[in-house]
């Protein structure tokens, strides 16, 4: 006799995605942003010219790690985000449309960030 | 419409016609309605929604992330205007709020590291402080890589 095989749950895919985007957000983000956000407009740094910052950013091995940083960041905020709004304010209820704004959006911007660095000079 | 206590299939084929995810026997939950604000009344609940809201400061750092690639690939004098703008005192300002965000972001995540992994060597497990510190001294390598790698020479 046939049975059906239970359907195998997707909650573990997204978890490890946001688990990961989670440990590099907290290694990496607050130095980015102290200096990215501060320490260069501010001139508490020497900032580095155009010509060099683009050539950093248009090594191969960076724009694979910014995409799969910016890649991981962004599902991390998906799911969170996502129980958030059910938990804080108990919308669970939307539970598709919900999952479909912030996984959806999170994989748009994921495709929009790999042309970014793709077509990157 | 029963038989013995027991809903006849017709009754049970409506049922699920009516709300598709109607389940024979499954008992009915008990959840209780709450406010939407319920997290106000403690600390220890307003520090868990603030700690679940930092991942909008997570988003956002990686969508401002990609704003300066763009601006990066569009030359120099596009990358000028974006560095200014990020030194104008409103920008610095909220940066400043989405900063502590992040921090806080880290510190909660890094201090859940030891509840999250258990680390054995042999048959002893690592002791909690040893995995806090081992993720503490990734922090800080980490943050000198960064530092290193945008402003080095």
């Amino acid at each position: 006799m046939a049975t059906a095989r239970p359907k195998r749950s997707r909650e573990p895919f997204f978890w490890a995605l946001f688990s990961a985007g989670g440990m590099l957000a907290a290694l990496v983000l607050p130095a980015l942003a102290v200096v990215l956000w501060f320490a260069l407009p501010l001139g508490w740094a020497e900032p580095p010219s155009h010509a060099e910052l683009a050539a950093k950013l248009g090594h191969p091995l960076v724009k694979l790690a910014l995409f799969a940083f910016i890649t991981l960041a962004l599902f991390h905020w998906a799911h969170r985000f996502r129980f958030t709004l059910y938990d804080g304010l108990q919308l669970s209820h939307l539970y598709g449309l919900i999952a479909t704004i912030t996984y959806g959006g999170a994989t748009v911007l994921t495709l929009v960030a790999g042309y970014l660095l793709w077509t990157f000079p | 419409m029963s038989q013995g206590g027991r809903l006849i299939p017709s009754e049970v084929a409506s049922r699920k016609a009516a709300n598709p995810r109607y389940q024979l026997y499954h008992p009915k939950w008990h959840r209780p309605r709450y406010p939407i604000f319920w997290w106000v009344d403690r600390l220890a609940y307003l520090r868990f929604i603030t700690r679940e809201l930092t991942s909008l400061a997570v988003g956002y750092a990686a969508v401002l992330l990609m704003v300066e690639i763009w601006t990066l690939g569009r030359g120099a004098e596009a990358y000028q205007r974006f560095s200014d703008l990020l030194g104008s005192v409103p920008v610095l300002v909220f940066h400043g709020v989405v900063l502590a965000f992040l921090l806080f972001h880290s510190v909660t995540w890094l201090n859940l590291a030891p509840k999250a992994l258990v680390v054995r060597l042999g048959r002893r497990r690592v002791p909690d402080r040893l995995v806090l510190l081992g993720h503490y001294s990734a922090w800080l390598a980490a943050t000198a890589l960064v530092v290193w790698f945008l402003v080095g020479r």
